[in-house]
């Protein structure tokens, strides 16, 4: 298809399904019934994305993706016309100041601000910092509170390298956000960025002689709803959590999963109570349980939790799926895409129930994200 | 002529296209020859070094026929008529 006729078929299409690869982004479009999927791709051939935003605050309609060579570095690109055309070349985006000591390896999560600021945004990257940029991710600077946080030093890399991977934002606070690292945990700020407290009482550190540290957690993922921001979900190397109070205490809620062991965690659009994971047999075997390709879902805040799997393998699925693989969209009737380490995305229109296989051959799946054009 | 920069395919878009930059001031190292480089196209230059001034990993940088890593890294001397050669190393997956 040419690409003036994608972009003028897609700009007809209500819903975008974000996926980044090793090799490339890829972005899937659809309407809002979400049956018929168009693939287009890869953007950014050869080169590693594993974080992709939309934004379409201030009416905007950009995507923002972390891409990254293997060569030549990270960097954030950006398009204003979906993909058809990318900002760029251009200076390295995302630098850390030369007094750091510190290089960017890699963008780990791209997160448009609150709805009020809409031209600001945050990015998490490795080694772990957070940047902000305020020109809607023309430009960025480094969070200096964190960048100078007196734990850094004892921070210490897990499997992916010390990567801030995970951006809470309080919606109608403007002072309180909430980040986690692997492998130090979750902090939050409550004075916008000055100072930063870690906040894992409860939460196992299962590598470490004493389990239950401040700091030094490998926490996995985090979630909630924008409607009740104090009540997080959090998956954990080792554990799945609630806190009702913003992270200042944490509860096992693993009631009812086959593993606690995972990466993949995901609010739903709509119902602050309703949370879906999907499990990890453990970190030594890193495919899920018993071969079987569920997706499990709760409805009461973890208080019991339930398989979905209408549509997906239940057999022989060596799958799994990374911290940033799991995603919904806003329609009344949520959609939910996942991603795999081998290159299939599946798809739901129903909240999770039936699930089809929207591509089943793409390079390992590092992130999917969704828009849907117009929704605010 | 005193110093020449031969980029890979990959970089020339930070160039505006041009595959070899000329230098015409003389720089006595690697790491001048780049920095003339980056006061012209700062971007090319940042995907070669980190923002801590190295040499990315999987970066090679020859002078003449020989790889700096064998020679002095980015304090290797280049001399009038050097041809520096950028090539992106044997990596991927």
């Amino acid at each position: 298809m040419l690409d003036w006729q994608l972009h003028t078929s897609r700009m007809r299409q209500s819903t975008l399904v974000l996926v980044g690869t090793t090799k490339g982004a890829f972005i899937l479009s659809s309407d809002d019934a979400r049956e018929e999927w168009t693939v287009d791709g890869p953007h950014f051939p050869g080169e590693a994305v594993y974080s992709i935003a939309y934004d379409q605050r201030a009416g905007r309609s950009r995507l923002l993706v972390g891409v990254h060579s293997n060569h030549w570095g990270a960097t954030v690109r950006l398009s204003d016309d979906l993909g058809r055309s990318w900002s760029g070349p251009e200076r390295q985006a995302i630098r850390f100041p030369e007094s750091s000591g510190l290089s960017l390896a890699q963008v780990w999560q791209i997160m448009p601000g609150r709805p009020d600021e809409p031209d600001v945004v945050y990015a998490g990257v490795e080694p772990a910092a957070l940047f902000r940029s305020d020109d809607a991710g023309e430009s960025w600077a480094p969070v200096e509170g964190l960048l100078n946080h007196e734990h850094r030093a004892r921070w210490m890399p897990g499997g992916g390298g010390l990567c801030l991977h995970t951006i809470v934002l309080d919606p109608s606070n403007r002072d309180r956000m909430a980040i986690a690292i692997s492998t130090a945990g979750f902090y939050r700020t409550d004075d916008g960025g000055a100072t930063w407290r870690p906040r894992n009482a409860g939460v196992r550190a299962v590598f470490l002689p004493d389990k239950y540290p401040e700091f030094g957690q490998c926490v996995h993922k985090v979630t909630h709803h924008a409607s009740r921001p104090e009540r997080l979900f959090l998956q954990n190397h080792w554990g799945l959590y609630r806190s009702d109070d913003w992270g200042d205490s944490w509860q096992d809620v693993a009631n009812g999963v086959p593993s606690d062991f995972g990466f993949a965690i995901q609010s739903h659009p709509h119902d602050p109570d309703t949370v879906y994971v999907i499990p990890i047999q453990s970190d030594e075997f890193r495919v899920v349980p018993g071969a079987q390709l569920r997706v499990y879902r709760t409805q009461d805040a973890g208080a019991t939790w339930g398989a979905l799997d209408d549509g997906l393998p239940q057999a022989h699925a060596f799958e799994s799926v990374l911290r940033d693989g799991l995603a919904v969209d806003t329609h009344p009737r949520a959609g939910v895409y996942f991603g795999t380490r081998s290159g299939k995305l599946y798809g739901s229109n129903d909240d999770g129930e039936t699930w089809k296989t929207l591509a089943d051959a793409l390079p390992p799946i590092c992130c999917v994200k969704t828009g849907v054009i117009g929704a605010t | 002529m005193a110093v020449s920069v031969v980029l890979p395919r990959a970089l020339t878009p930070y160039a505006h296209g041009a595959g070899t930059v000329q230098l015409d001031a003389s720089c006595a190292t690697v790491r001048e020859a780049l920095g003339q480089v980056a006061a012209r196209w700062p971007a090319l230059v940042d995907r070669v070094l980190t923002e801590q001034g190295e040499l990315r990993r999987h970066v090679n940088i020859f002078v003449g026929d020989e790889s700096i890593a064998f020679l002095d890294g980015l304090s290797t001397a280049v001399d009038e008529g050097t041809t520096i050669t950028i090539v992106p190393a044997v990596s991927g997956g």
